[in-house]
């Protein structure tokens, strides 16, 4: 189980206008600015859940996900992940996780992608029967067989991708965090994801939490979303609840495409 | 434990990987060694002086350095793949692993060194105890004298390792690794006798430099192998080599202790 209580996080930025003169002006004085990353989030989010993070560009998502695998540290709230929580308790907290960083890379980049997998095996301690199992699984619904004995610098971005989603589910992890995990795959491999993804749920119970912008994986994966804008958290339901909120905004037929839906939510809560 | 040694698996299977990159390496350091020999020589016979170091000493001094070169880099590109997550932010998968970053990164720098060494050393002992008299890598002094070579080998190895995990841990908080390193690069040279060897630096400077972290780097496995270091000197210098260990690695988890909870991983 996941609590989440009165979450908030700010960053400093310095900022400054282009050109010589501000640079130069800049070594002597910074113009720091506070963002407000997230303020007062708050949601609960039980075993066995897929949820669905939606929200615009910079609304807090990320900042989410690396507060829920502990390697951020929130100003101020608390977050249980499983009687643990993951800053003070970060290697027990990892163990019980995966995480998959779609904008980052977790695969050894000079040498074959099996390598980084026996490292993975090793780190977490999984059992060399398990390990087997699991990678046999792995290889078969992401369509690794080829890729596996590839030095990663020579993957495409979809497939090295996919690699890194195995990666993160080597040591059968209770809960999975998915952050953008779609990010340059082709439709073949989206779809064979997804279903990966909704497999894992079912046949072993996975908490999936995902952050996306692509809104047929949330349509496709979840039942419950949550909505986040500018660090505030502004709506948590089902998708009808989404329609609803949009509908009821803009006035005017619910929309069908799930694209305009959500444009629509982010330009009438005025959160872009 | 069995962790720690799969790092330092992973980062040797790496640098195996690159071959014409490890013989481009080797014919720059067999070269270089050459020039440093003749460049000594020449020293030698203009000069009237007592010389502070046998010539053939000086000859195991400077092919072992290169030879073991990899072990105690603080520059060039060794862990390479640290400073790398840390910029890019891949820091971020390193922190979701339930092992320490500490010795996760103590593990994979270990690794690394040693592999690059073991390719390396093997050519240039071969070829240097082949070469003409006085340019000729001469055996060990006895073997008493090679068992302290490799243990103070490997301790040095850790002191530097234990140095170079205090300027990673501070790279967590400025990111950019470029100062420190551009600070490093020269004043480590000489101040771990890489440039100039202990020997040859007048007191009191020289008593310094041997106190210094630095100086329990390579410069005493090196001595020790050619008998320029030896008995009550050689054990204190071993010693001062086990107090680095524990002083850097206090440190350096300090650090990194520290880091963990302040750091913020930018970016999406």
């Amino acid at each position: 189980m996941i609590t989440m209580e009165g979450i908030c996080k700010s960053y400093r930025i310095a900022k400054r206008n282009a050109g010589l003169k501000e640079a130069c002006k800049s070594l002597f004085h910074r113009e720091n600015e506070t963002i407000e990353a997230l303020s007062d989030v708050s949601f609960t989010i039980e075993d066995g859940e897929m949820v669905g993070y939606i929200g615009p560009n910079g609304a807090g998502k990320s900042s989410t996900i690396k507060i829920l695998s502990g390697i951020l540290t929130p100003d101020s709230g608390s977050c249980i992940v499983n009687g643990r929580t993951p800053w003070k308790d970060r290697i027990a907290h990892v163990r019980e996780i995966g995480v998959v960083f779609g904008q980052r890379s977790q695969l050894w980049w000079d040498i074959p992608v099996i390598d980084s997998f026996e490292l993975i095996k090793e780190i977490y301690s999984v059992e060399t029967h398990d390990y087997h199992h699991n990678l046999e699984e792995l290889t078969e619904m992401l369509n690794l067989k080829e890729l596996l004995r590839t030095p990663v610098r020579q993957l495409s971005l979809g497939q090295r991708m996919r690699c890194e989603i195995a990666a993160s589910l080597l040591h059968n992890p209770g809960i999975l965090f998915l952050d953008e995990p779609t990010i340059g795959l082709d439709a073949v491999s989206k779809l064979a994801v997804r279903d990966f993804i909704k497999k894992r749920n079912r046949e072993y119970g996975t908490t999936v939490i995902l952050t996306t912008h692509d809104m047929q994986d949330i349509a496709a994966l979840t039942n419950r979303v949550i909505l986040i804008g500018k660090g505030r958290l502004l709506l948590d339901g089902t998708l009808d609840t989404l329609r609803q909120q949009a509908a009821d905004l803009e006035g005017g037929e619910p929309s069908e495409e799930l694209d305009k839906i959500v444009a629509k939510l982010y330009r009438g809560l005025d959160i872009l | 434990m069995k962790k720690y040694i799969s790092f330092f698996k992973i980062r040797f299977q790496v640098g195996l990987q690159y071959r014409s990159a490890s013989i481009a390496a080797l014919t720059t350091q067999f070269l270089w060694g050459i020039m440093e020999c003749a460049a000594y020589r020449a020293i030698y016979m203009s000069s009237g002086m007592e010389p502070p170091m046998e010539f053939s000493a000086l000859v195991s001094y400077i092919w072992l350095k290169e030879a073991f070169l990899a072990m105690f880099n603080t520059w060039v590109t060794t862990d390479g793949d640290i400073f790398t997550v840390i910029m890019n932010g891949d820091v971020a998968y390193e922190l979701c692993r339930p092992v320490s970053l500490y010795r996760m990164w103590f593990a994979k720098s270990v690794g690394g060194r040693c592999a690059t060494a073991a390719l390396k050393c093997v050519p240039i002992i071969a070829v240097s105890v082949l070469l003409p008299r006085p340019y000729r890598l001469s055996p060990p002094r006895d073997l008493v004298a090679f068992c302290f070579f490799l243990l103070t080998l490997f301790l040095g190895l850790f002191v530097t390792v234990a140095f170079c995990m205090v300027v990673y841990a501070i790279t967590l908080f400025t990111i950019s690794p470029q100062g420190l390193r551009a600070v490093l690069t020269g004043a480590v040279e000489f101040l771990s006798g890489a440039v100039i060897p202990f020997p040859f630096i007048p007191q009191p400077v020289r008593g310094v430099l041997e106190l210094l972290p630095f100086g329990s780097m390579h410069n005493v496995a090196l001595r020790v192998y050619s008998g320029s270091l030896a008995g009550g000197e050689m054990l204190r210098a071993v010693a001062l080599q086990v107090f680095w260990i524990v002083a850097l690695v206090l440190l350096g988890k300090a650090i990194c202790r520290t880091a963990e909870r302040r750091i913020v991983v930018q970016g999406g």
